[in-house]
């Protein structure tokens, strides 16, 4: 069956945008996607006619959640390929991470132990380490990036070879770059020296198939909203034993297993890692978006994308004076650039101008610009909706920066 | 001697005589060309603009009671604005400045993201021109 994009984005509302004349294009869906009609619908139904509350209730209304909440994990665990006792919802992948760095990171780490994370972490898998490190006295290391924006492989394999890196933080697809990590082979290293691994997956998951039980990895992270779920819900995929042998890092109701002044026991994961009354209608919400996604399938989509991304990049080759950041062999989603006599800002500014949005920033990610001597680059990104047309008035509108900067 | 609402009049009618976006974005980018560096020893974390994506500095002074306002940025559009402000607000006495409103911004046809009416840079830049004529007008009144 071949890739029909027409009738993808017939189904996206956010993408009928079109202003004086002009076609929305869409470019930002490495930040966040736009939503699918059935996401929406589910949102106004569990949190309209369908709304309960989860885990405590005995009345018919709360029983349908509360299923509809448990087979949400049991879709996400089939996205992973994973078990859903392993599945926990987060708030997306920034509190993913935090959990992993303030539960594990602080039960394991000793003074002297060593976090090992890529050069192109997003301050998501940075930033949690830091607040970490301090307190357990390990310190967090990153392993540079080559000039093409891939991965220091050499010297990966040196920072390992240390013996004192018990944890390592890799980014499946960099934001910032796009480049593609060979987590695959990275996790089984990490392991084979005893680290544990965890993979940032916020890009990865709308883009490529993924499956745990051969990523060789400990914990996996996503976000609900860059694969066309809501915001607000993300998932942390933790090895069963692993998550097993962690503590509670938030306290609260729906955590525990019996409660007194004198002495708490928690309840088994992944309750004992959703404190409170979780975001039931965004996990729900979540669920239909991945179904919705497995249902074209991400090898279609990743095909599809990777088509995209060749076009883009040869529309790009023929913009004067752009420069591309992030050209490692294996690269996908995101296209970070920058462009002589203007500021990431101004292009973006000048593209909204014709209708295409774009993202320009330094991307969470202020290790990368310094690496490649930049402030900031402009960032355009592909989702399964994003056509050759889109691209197109990217390109058209790149010329036209040029020539009111150049 | 234009007053504050003379100038900013006299900007949208410009703006608005001009054909279409493109040539409105060139008239800031020459703005942005024509506008003297802030010189170096006014380039400096003190006087950066919090809040703002591109990087801005602003500095002014106070002579002869009226403001004179210096500012720079590193992205083109955002200092055609910056010196558009800096043309705008330059050479008036704080207390013409306090009263002026920015909102002839959004009457120039430039996008949103160059517009002070959202939580962005300008919306910082445009406080950070009231708070320097704040400030000297309570020296004034301090007979400073």
């Amino acid at each position: 069956m071949s890739y029909d994009v027409d009738a993808i984005r017939a189904q996206f509302p956010g993408l009928d945008d079109a202003r004086e004349g002009k076609p929305f294009a869409y470019l930002d869906s490495a930040a966040t996607t736009q939503k699918p009609r059935c996401v929406l619908d589910a949102v106004a139904r569990w949190l309209g006619p369908a709304y309960g509350t989860v885990h405590r209730g005995l009345y018919r209304r709360s029983v349908a959640s509360t299923q509809a909440y448990e087979d949400a994990r049991a879709t996400v665990a089939r996205f992973l390929n994973a078990d859903a006792k392993e599945v926990v919802f987060t708030m997306g992948t920034t509190d993913a991470i935090n959990l992993v760095a303030w539960s594990w990171g602080r039960s394991r780490l000793k003074p002297g132990d060593q976090v090992l994370v890529t050069g192109m972490e997003h301050h998501a898998d940075i930033v949690p380490w830091q607040v970490t490190a301090p307190i357990t006295g390990a310190e967090l290391v990153a392993c540079p990036l080559l000039d093409d924006g891939s991965l220091d492989e050499a010297a990966f394999d040196r920072l390992l070879a240390s013996g004192r890196v018990k944890l390592v933080g890799l980014v499946h697809i960099a934001n910032s770059l796009g480049t593609v990590n060979p987590v695959r082979r990275l996790a089984a290293k990490a392991r084979a020296a005893g680290a544990t691994v965890l993979i940032d997956a916020a890009q990865s998951a709308p883009h490529v198939p993924l499956d745990v039980a051969t990523l060789g990895c400990d914990f996996l992270a996503f976000s609900g909203h860059k694969v066309y779920g809501p915001t607000g819900i993300g998932v942390l995929w933790g090895r069963g034993e692993v998550l097993e042998s962690m503590p509670p890092w938030r306290g609260g109701g729906e955590m525990i297993e019996r409660v007194s002044f004198e002495r708490t026991t928690f309840a088994a994961p992944p309750a004992r890692f959703e404190a409170g009354t979780p975001p039931i209608v965004e996990a729900i919400a979540l669920a239909t978006a991945l179904e919705w996604l497995m249902a074209i399938g991400l090898e279609a989509v990743a095909a599809h994308e990777h088509d995209l991304f060749t076009y883009a990049e040869g529309l790009m080759a023929q913009v004067p004076g752009l420069r591309r950041i992030g050209t490692a062999p294996e690269r996908a989603g995101v296209l970070s650039f920058t462009l002589p006599g203007a500021h990431p800002a101004d292009i973006a500014a000048v593209l909204d101008m014709e209708n295409v949005a774009i993202r320009a920033g330094h991307h969470c990610a202020q290790p990368v610009m310094a690496r490649f001597g930049v402030p900031a680059t402009a960032r355009a990104s592909l989702g399964c909706y994003t056509t050759r047309a889109d691209l197109d008035r990217l390109a058209a509108g790149l010329h036209k920066a040029v020539k009111l900067f150049g | 001697m234009p007053t504050i609402a003379d100038k900013q009049a006299a900007l949208v009618a410009e703006f608005a005589a001009l054909p279409d976006w493109e040539s409105r974005y060139q008239r800031i980018i020459a703005l942005a060309k024509a506008l003297a560096p802030l010189p170096d020893e006014h380039r400096v974390e003190g006087n950066r603009v919090r809040g703002c994506s591109s990087t801005v500095w602003l500095w002014a002074d106070l002579k002869d009671g009226v403001v004179t306002y210096q500012a720079d940025s590193d992205a083109v559009l955002v200092r055609g604005l910056v010196a558009l402000l800096v043309q705008v607000y330059s050479g008036h006495p704080p207390a013409e400045i306090l009263a002026a409103k920015p909102a002839f911004i959004e009457q120039l046809g430039l996008n949103q993201n160059l517009s002070p009416n959202r939580a962005n840079g300008l919306t910082a830049m445009v406080k950070q021109i009231m708070i320097y004529a704040l400030a000297y007008q309570a020296k004034l009144a301090r007979g400073g």
